[in-house]
């Protein structure tokens, strides 16, 4: 994460970037935010980010492209949507993190030393091979990709679950598997 | 239609409302090679002297006999050109408006679209024009009494000042006694008086003047006629008190066995007997006997109240009365109703005993309220630390759009009133301080000087850990979440229609808003005003308002009424239905739909008759008309007909 | 009573126990639960995260692929495939560009949507279609001294649904009370376990599983019990992780709603494969009713 910069400088805003978050399905009231913090009152993560949803919203409009995709506020959202469902102005905060996200994983604009891209990428790349998520696959590769003491951290899991039978080992798989592949390249593609 | 047709055509600029997108010049050219166009003319304002003049110079020098005004709604300005033709002896009906502003500049991106749109527009209004017919207004009497309905601050300034004009004024209010919300605030801001000495001479004036009748625990029922002539049923509901006999002693009241019946008027924060008066300073300060609660009404036995009345006023047999008066005009001044804030259960309140609406912090720290002016928590100690959440209800789509004005600078004086009554942390969770009015913002001002903590963000949750309720937000003026420990959360709820809204806007044929509230007939123009004559709106049923705005307005629409009533006669709208005797079936549609009740029925000759003094001219009935009988004059089918193939031949 | 099913990726992996005690109560219950056939990944928030668009794609294949098989309603027992399933079908119906855009998807992988089979919610169908009267009949056994703390989580109330409220969620509440249990009501039922980011922001999610946890051991509570496979794991697998970062002693078993419903109609804790919880039920429920 980059640090803020001390006072903004025009000519490094990217005035493109809100029109790019709201053409992502439920980005587009993001030009309503009356920046009163509904979202980030709501968020059980808020304390934990960097910037809290509402100023993501605010960094976005002011164009602060380099800073609102090196943050960790978006790789800290679990989805609960209780800032989407309480918004005053309808906006999808959820969905906005979500389109920060793509474009941060498609532009490489991601601080390196976050892993979680490398994961949702890992997700996506099992998906593709089998149809269908395959959680033994998933973490294997996710672990080796980036950090292999990783994987320490989840073999006490790992193990519990085997133990268990919660890891099916056998990967289950789509029969039309090239269709499923055929959409995630479609989109692949096109960010 | 004997003489020649001959049409003179002005297309209107309207600065450049008008001349931006569409081309006037082009529009007058087409329209002057138009069949019966004698003269064809663009001009900056039509509306103006200079502009009205070519009318009359055209009409006078080259003999036009008929007038298309190509410019604004007619809303705006149809009955300024029908005086223009008038003016120069020209019937006012042969005048036609195409809009071409609101229909057109205002809704067309494309200059060329919104040119070739106003010729079809203009083209109409020639092709119908010379099927006009002279029409002309008549007059009818005018009854010179006023009807107010609601006896909050609005409808009692309403009505004094009607008073004060020597007219007689009728006040309906639904609950036992005058008032209204204002009587239940304890100061006022931005000057900090307190609300009671304010309101109550005004209350006890409405009383003391002969011309001004108070008919309290009533509700209007039914209204017929129509401007200059209503009459209107009160149901007066049954008090099982005799006004006449009771001298208002309480002594009933002491007496009463059943106390635990939530009292409404303080905000539920504490219990009244069933038979009670509101408030102390109630108008009448007589009381009234809540049947639904009451043990002789509920079980047969009791009647304690009965038998200690020195004056034998008490009349368990009393049964809701229908009177009917008439008037010239109405006043609606209903008010508004609080939010209820239990509807987002995010904010804690009926979950929490100690998060509590505005209105109930206001009885609080009201002197006369259920705790003497104290405020406390629900185990009768005093909070350290309260905390006053903005916007609850208002500014937020899941609930209301709209603002509801007046919060922001109430929230400011009950910070006021909690750092004055407890010295504890007093903080206030605003998105926006909206503090608008003459003094607000130095109010806001003193109020911060008060060490108020002010923090910039929605209160956006009120939780409870371990006993302790948090107020959840962002201060957003640091991007910091924050958890703030409180023992008390006022809740400013929005300002939204009263329930009976909607059904009085029915009984009284006025409109609303989408926001619920009634609707003026002009937002700017005619604010005090509803789009049926002779009815007219003040205070806080049209919108969010404070006292200040709320007493402005009763005042004004008291002046609106004066002025209407003074006139003695009202002019009558020549625009109304007719029906064709030979063409009706009598199947009685017409009157079922007419929402003006100007439709009656004729059993000897089996035909639907329509009073023209009554009829609006709305067309419901001529468009409902299955045999065709039933026209509007000035909206004939063959002139509509000539218009729609006006539009579509271009 | 028929309804396609989508039984989800986790139903093959982390939550087999679900999968079984859905499958179990179905057939005790008489409710035909036909798995769609090739069935894909929902999409869920990982792969909305790599792309939202494709997300939504990726469920809008398996709309399409249910009307193909002739279903009127997708049932799913996972409240992320029912959220992810639910917003495809939401984009389809009153989103025109997302339409336009799902229906050339489909048509480039050979299918077609139409947007007529609804998205359905096995807690949904159980409570309101099949109805707690038919289910009461059914009851052999009451859970009566049970103490239960249903969690909802997030995604059966938000960010739409059509059958859960997204702030007082209570779908299960008169369900498990029926069934004889004591419902206790946390202030926590509809918030956040942390669901697939706990992969990669573990530490932090463990703080949402500790006040979880934390409450329902306030209210006393014996059991947690959820409708979705995330809720589950995260709070029965992660529980020991949460014990050694907060010096907790947490051990309250978290079972699926299927379970509790199938051991009141009769079924054996095996045939609701309820020995596959990290945290075991045995004890609590030989307490309460010697299962």
């Amino acid at each position: 994460m980059s640090a803020p910069a001390e006072y903004l400088r025009e000519e490094e805003l990217d005035h493109n970037l809100i029109y790019e978050v709201a053409s992502f399905p439920g980005g587009h009231k993001i030009f309503s935010c009356q920046q009163c913090g509904s979202c980030s009152g709501s968020c059980d993560m808020a304390q934990d980010m960097d910037y809290t949803p509402r100023k993501m919203i605010e960094m976005i409009r002011a164009g602060m492209r380099k800073e609102v995709l090196g943050a960790n506020a978006q790789w800290l959202c679990t989805t609960c949507y209780y800032c989407t469902v309480r918004c005053p102005r309808g906006i999808e905060p959820t969905e906005v993190l979500y389109a920060v996200k793509s474009i941060g994983i498609r532009d490489r604009g991601v601080d390196p030393n976050n892993d979680s891209p490398k994961f949702y990428e890992t997700f996506c790349d099992t998906v593709h091979k089998f149809g269908r998520q395959h959680e033994p696959t998933l973490m294997a590769i996710y672990a080796f990709k980036g950090n292999p003491l990783r994987l320490m951290g989840f073999a006490p899991l790992g193990i519990g679950m085997l133990a268990k039978g919660k890891l099916g080992l056998a990967p289950s798989r789509v029969k039309n598997v090239d269709e499923v592949r055929k959409l995630i390249d479609r989109y692949r593609n096109k960010v | 239609m004997s003489e020649e047709i001959k049409i003179g055509v002005y297309v209107c600029h309207c600065g450049s409302n008008i001349a931006d997108k569409v081309d006037c010049a082009a529009v007058a050219e087409f329209a002057s090679k138009l069949p019966n166009v004698t003269v064809a003319r663009d001009f900056q304002y039509m509306c103006a002297d200079p502009g009205q003049e070519l009318i009359r110079k055209d009409i006078k020098e080259q003999g036009i006999n008929r007038v298309v005004v190509a410019s604004c709604s007619p809303r705006m300005h149809e009955p300024t050109f029908r005086k223009v033709c008038e003016s120069v002896g020209l019937n006012g009906y042969f005048f036609e408006m195409a809009n071409i502003r609101e229909h057109v500049s205002w809704c067309t991106e494309d200059r060329e679209a919104a040119t070739e749109k106003a010729k079809a527009l203009v083209a109409a209004a020639v092709a119908r024009v010379p099927l006009q017919e002279p029409l002309y207004e008549r007059y009818a009497d005018m009854n010179d009494r006023v009807l107010v309905i609601g006896g909050g601050i609005a409808g009692i300034e309403a009505a004094l000042k009607v008073s004060g004009g020597n007219k007689e004024v009728v006040i309906v209010e639904k609950e036992p006694s005058i008032g209204g919300t204002m009587a239940k605030l304890d100061k006022t801001f931005p000057t900090l008086d307190c609300s009671a000495c304010i309101l109550t001479p005004k209350m006890v004036e409405c009383a003391q003047r002969d011309n001004v009748k108070l008919y309290t625990y009533s509700e209007v029922e039914k209204v017929d006629g129509y401007v200059g002539n209503f009459t209107v049923t009160i149901r007066k509901k049954a008090r099982s008190v005799d006004l006449d006999k009771c001298t208002g002693c309480g002594l009933c009241i002491t007496k009463c066995p059943t106390k635990d019946i939530p009292h409404e008027w303080e905000e539920n924060l504490t219990t009244r007997t069933a038979i009670f008066t509101p408030f102390p300073q109630a108008v009448p300060n007589k009381p009234v006997i809540d049947r639904e609660n009451c043990r002789y009404f509920t079980t047969g036995k009791c009647g304690i109240c009965a038998k200690v009345c020195p004056t034998d006023a008490v009349d368990f047999e009393q049964e809701d009365e229908l009177v009917t008066e008439d008037f010239g005009a109405i006043i609606v001044a209903t008010g508004f109703e609080l939010f209820d804030p239990s509807v987002g259960p995010q904010w804690g309140f009926g979950k929490f005993d100690n998060v509590i609406t505005s209105l109930q912090f206001e009885r609080m720290v009201n002197a006369s309220g259920p705790t003497k002016g104290k405020v406390l928590l629900k185990n009768g100690e005093e909070p350290k630390s309260i905390a006053i959440l903005h916007c609850i209800g208002s500014r937020d789509e899941n609930y209301h759009e709209y603002c509801s004005r007046f919060c922001c600078t109430a929230a400011l004086k009950l910070a006021h009133l909690a750092k004055e009554k407890t010295n504890g942390d007093v903080y206030s969770f605003y998105i926006d301080m909206r503090t608008f009015g003459k003094g607000y913002e130095e109010f806001y001002n003193r109020i911060m000087s008060e060490g108020i903590h002010f923090i910039r963000g929605k209160g956006t949750e009120v939780v409870e850990r371990k006993g302790q309720l948090l107020v959840r937000t962002e201060d957003t003026l640091l991007g910091k979440y924050r958890e703030v420990p409180v023992d008390m959360v006022v809740l400013m709820a929005a300002c939204q229609p009263g329930q009976d809204t909607e059904k009085l806007a029915q009984t009284l044929a006025i409109q609303r808003s989408a926001d619920g509230f009634f609707l003026e007939a002009h937002p700017k123009l005619e604010p005090l005003k509803t789009a049926t004559d002779g009815i007219f709106l003040c205070g806080a049923c049209q919108g969010p308002k404070d006292i200040p705005d709320s007493v402005a307005q009763g005042a004004g629409a008291a002046s609106e009424a004066l002025s209407l009533i003074s006139a003695g006669k009202v002019k009558i709208s020549p625009i109304v239905a007719r029906c064709d005797e030979d063409k009706c079936g009598g199947c009685m549609i017409c009157i079922n739909l007419c929402p003006y009740t100007a439709i009656s029925y004729d059993e000897e000759k089996k035909v639907a008759v329509v009073n023209e003094a009554k009829c609006k001219g709305c067309g419901t009935c001529s468009g409902s008309c299955p045999t065709g009988a039933m026209t509007n004059t000035n909206f004939t089918d063959e002139q509509i007909m000539t218009q729609i193939e006006g539009v579509l031949a271009v | 009573m028929r309804y396609g099913y989508m039984p989800g990726c986790s139903s093959h992996a982390s939550s087999v126990d679900y999968e079984a005690s859905t499958k179990a109560v179905a057939k005790a219950l008489g409710i035909d639960l036909v798995e769609i056939e090739d069935w894909n990944c929902c999409g869920t928030a990982p792969i909305s995260s790599v792309n939202p668009e494709m997300a939504v794609a990726l469920s809008a294949r398996n709309l399409a692929l249910a009307e193909e098989q002739g279903f009127d309603a997708v049932v799913t027992a996972c409240a992320a495939c029912f959220n992810m399933l639910y917003k495809a079908w939401d984009n389809f119906a009153n989103n025109p560009g997302m339409r336009k855009q799902l229906e050339e998807a489909m048509s480039d992988i050979g299918r077609t949507l139409k947007g007529k089979a609804e998205v359905r919610h096995l807690l949904d169908i159980i409570v309101n279609d099949y109805g707690l009267e038919k289910i009461e009949q059914l009851v052999t056994k009451k859970l009566t001294g049970l103490k239960v703390v249903p969690y909802y989580g997030c995604l059966l109330g938000r960010p739409k649904s059509n059958f859960e409220d997204a702030e007082e969620p209570n779908s299960m509440d008169g369900l498990l009370a029926m069934l004889g249990t004591e419902v206790l009501d946390s202030d926590f039922k509809a918030r956040c376990c942390g669901s697939s980011t706990i992969f990669t922001k573990r530490s932090y999610m463990l703080r949402l599983l500790h006040d979880i946890l934390e409450d329902a051991q306030r209210l006393g509570g014996d059991m947690i019990v959820v409708a979705c496979p995330l809720c589950q794991m995260n709070l029965d697998a992660y529980q020991t992780n949460v014990n050694s970062a907060y010096g907790t002693s947490f051990n309250i078993p978290v079972v699926y709603f299927t379970q509790l419903l199938g051991l009141a109609l009769g079924l054996s804790p095996q045939q609701l494969a309820m020995d596959k919880a990290f945290v075991s039920s045995q004890k609590v429920l030989n307490r309460v009713s010697n299962l």
